[in-house]
């Protein structure tokens, strides 16, 4: 478990569109540089390094240098921990749709023999 | 990348007008989701969703209703500190979409969208954080569903 203000640059971290798809490619590809992730994102190479650098502050990704060049990979279970909160997000309305549910059936089976009741 | 919508459903046994109240209608809405509600389901309407009501330190953010169409749709905006004006970077967006699958049964969906695009100063991503997480937990599992369930842009 990480103290809040940390979850809170990992939320950051996590919620941007860009980066978001950079964990994506990581993800499956295992290993990427600056450069492979830049032929496949609509953006500078510049900005990729800048997200990379957000995404292995907040302990995302890992880079080794290898020659000229830093490959990266996804700490997986950092990335675990923090797909769990979106993962939340989403449990929490299949709670609540739940719950929703076993309210209208339960009005639904009432109005039902109520309106058997008037009917007899 | 939609990873940052969520998308659920559920169909019901019970009739769409039925589904429609427990979704709309206050005292039932504190039913299902938040301990205090102050809310109409009309456009436009402005109101209060009250969390963790018994605890010292309850948690109340905004609500603003965008859109009421009895008994089909119905959706609003929220998370946002009351007081404020619901936009795009303080608030998500909640749609309920309601479908009549049969005369007794109903299909539920709810999407929540705008996860990324909020633009939170640090006291409001505290209280988001409050009521959308409850810790940061280890699920191994989903990894492959969030990140891999969409295709990627490139081969």
């Amino acid at each position: 478990m990480n103290p809040p203000s940390d979850d809170d640059d990992l939320w950051e971290a996590m919620t941007d569109p860009t980066r978001r798809k950079l964990l994506d490619l990581l993800v499956a590809r295992g290993q990427a540089t600056a450069t492979t992730l830049t032929a496949e994102m609509p953006v500078s190479r510049q900005a990729i390094s800048k997200h990379l650098s957000v995404l292995q502050r907040v302990g995302l990704i890992n880079g080794h240098r290898q020659g000229r060049e830093v490959h990266y990979e996804v700490r997986e279970q950092r990335l675990a921990d923090a797909t769990g909160a979106l993962s939340q997000v989403a449990d929490r309305w299949d709670r609540r749709l739940q719950a929703i549910k076993q309210l209208a059936e339960h009005a639904h089976n009432t109005e039902v023999s109520t309106n058997m009741d008037i009917q007899r | 990348m939609t990873s940052n919508t969520i998308e659920r459903d559920i169909e019901i046994e019970a009739a769409i007008e039925i589904v429609w109240r427990t979704i709309t209608q206050p005292e039932l809405i504190r039913t299902w989701f938040a301990n205090d509600v102050d809310i109409a389901a009309e456009p436009g309407a402005v109101g209060s969703l009250t969390f963790m009501a018994d605890s010292d330190d309850p948690i109340v953010v905004g609500i603003t209703v965008v859109s009421a169409q009895r008994p089909y749709r119905f959706s609003y905006r929220w998370m946002y500190p009351p007081g404020q004006v619901a936009l795009a970077n303080n608030s998500t967006l909640v749609t309920f979409t309601l479908i009549e699958v049969g005369p007794e049964r109903t299909r539920l969906r709810v999407v929540e969208s705008g996860l990324d695009h909020m633009d939170m100063t640090d006291d409001d991503r505290q209280t988001f954080l409050e009521e959308h997480r409850h810790g940061w937990q280890v699920q191994g599992d989903r990894l492959r569903n969030l990140f891999t369930a969409e295709p990627l842009s490139s081969p």
